[in-house]
């Protein structure tokens, strides 16, 4: 079955980007497509490079990131709600006139057009967020 | 055409539980994850509401968000069934609709 994620949640917000990862690990193992991620909202911080946390905490971006290449998944953040909250691509970040970058690999910026395709194009859209 | 609930807020905080019950039809699945896992515990001033719906409808809890609440399964309502992710993921493929109850 093909499936499309949606996450509005931040990696500190609650539980749901681990709900959500843990949830898409699950489907791929059992054999299904997964056709899209789309993070929207604060689920956008989940695609930072630039997030130190303490040695012993989970790094949910980086293991976003892994999968992603891993399994080449279409993983696509909202670009109104990304470049609010100051995330960008090397291209993104030129066009705006800033002076750096902070997309991690195996994530890229599009529209919300991406969500509404991946709702036609999916048996399931599953919605995770607080 | 059989829908799956997820709802992830605690019913003693969030009125969201409250709302699912009150639009889910019967031959529906509710799934319990996160904050919601707590309204699977059996004698609470939730239950009894909880118990009604389980008349027509199937309910889940997924068992890890219960046990990372320090609840374990025999405080569970019966008739509760138990799931991992990979049972989250039967469920979301069984249903031909979801709706996450954010």
């Amino acid at each position: 079955m093909k499936y499309t994620v949606m996450i509005n949640e931040g990696p500190y917000q609650h539980q749901s980007s681990d709900t959500a990862l843990q949830f898409v690990r699950a489907a791929l193992e059992k054999g299904h497509e997964i056709f899209r991620v789309f993070f929207y909202h604060d689920g956008v911080n989940n695609g930072t490079r630039l997030s130190v946390p303490p040695a012993d905490d989970r790094l949910l971006q980086k293991e976003w990131s892994e999968l992603g290449l891993e399994h080449g998944l279409d993983l696509v953040i909202c670009i109104a709600a990304a470049q609010r909250r100051g995330l960008m691509d090397e291209s993104e970040a030129k066009r705006q006139g800033l002076d750096a970058d902070n997309i991690i690999e195996g994530f890229r910026i599009s529209g919300l057009g991406q969500l509404i395709e991946g709702g036609i194009q999916s048996d399931r859209t599953i919605v995770f967020g607080d | 055409m059989a829908m799956l609930h997820i709802v992830n807020k605690s019913p003693f905080e969030k009125v969201t539980f409250d709302s699912c019950l009150g639009h889910a039809s019967a031959g529906d699945s509710i799934l319990m994850i996160e904050d919601a896992a707590v309204g699977a515990i059996d004698g609470t001033a939730f239950a009894d509401k909880l118990k009604a719906a389980m008349a027509d409808k199937s309910v889940y809890v997924l068992a890890g968000d219960l046990t990372a609440r320090g609840l374990s399964e025999d405080r569970i309502i019966d008739g509760i069934k138990t799931v991992d992710y990979a049972g989250f993921v039967d469920l979301t493929a069984d249903n031909e609709t979801t709706q996450s109850w954010l």
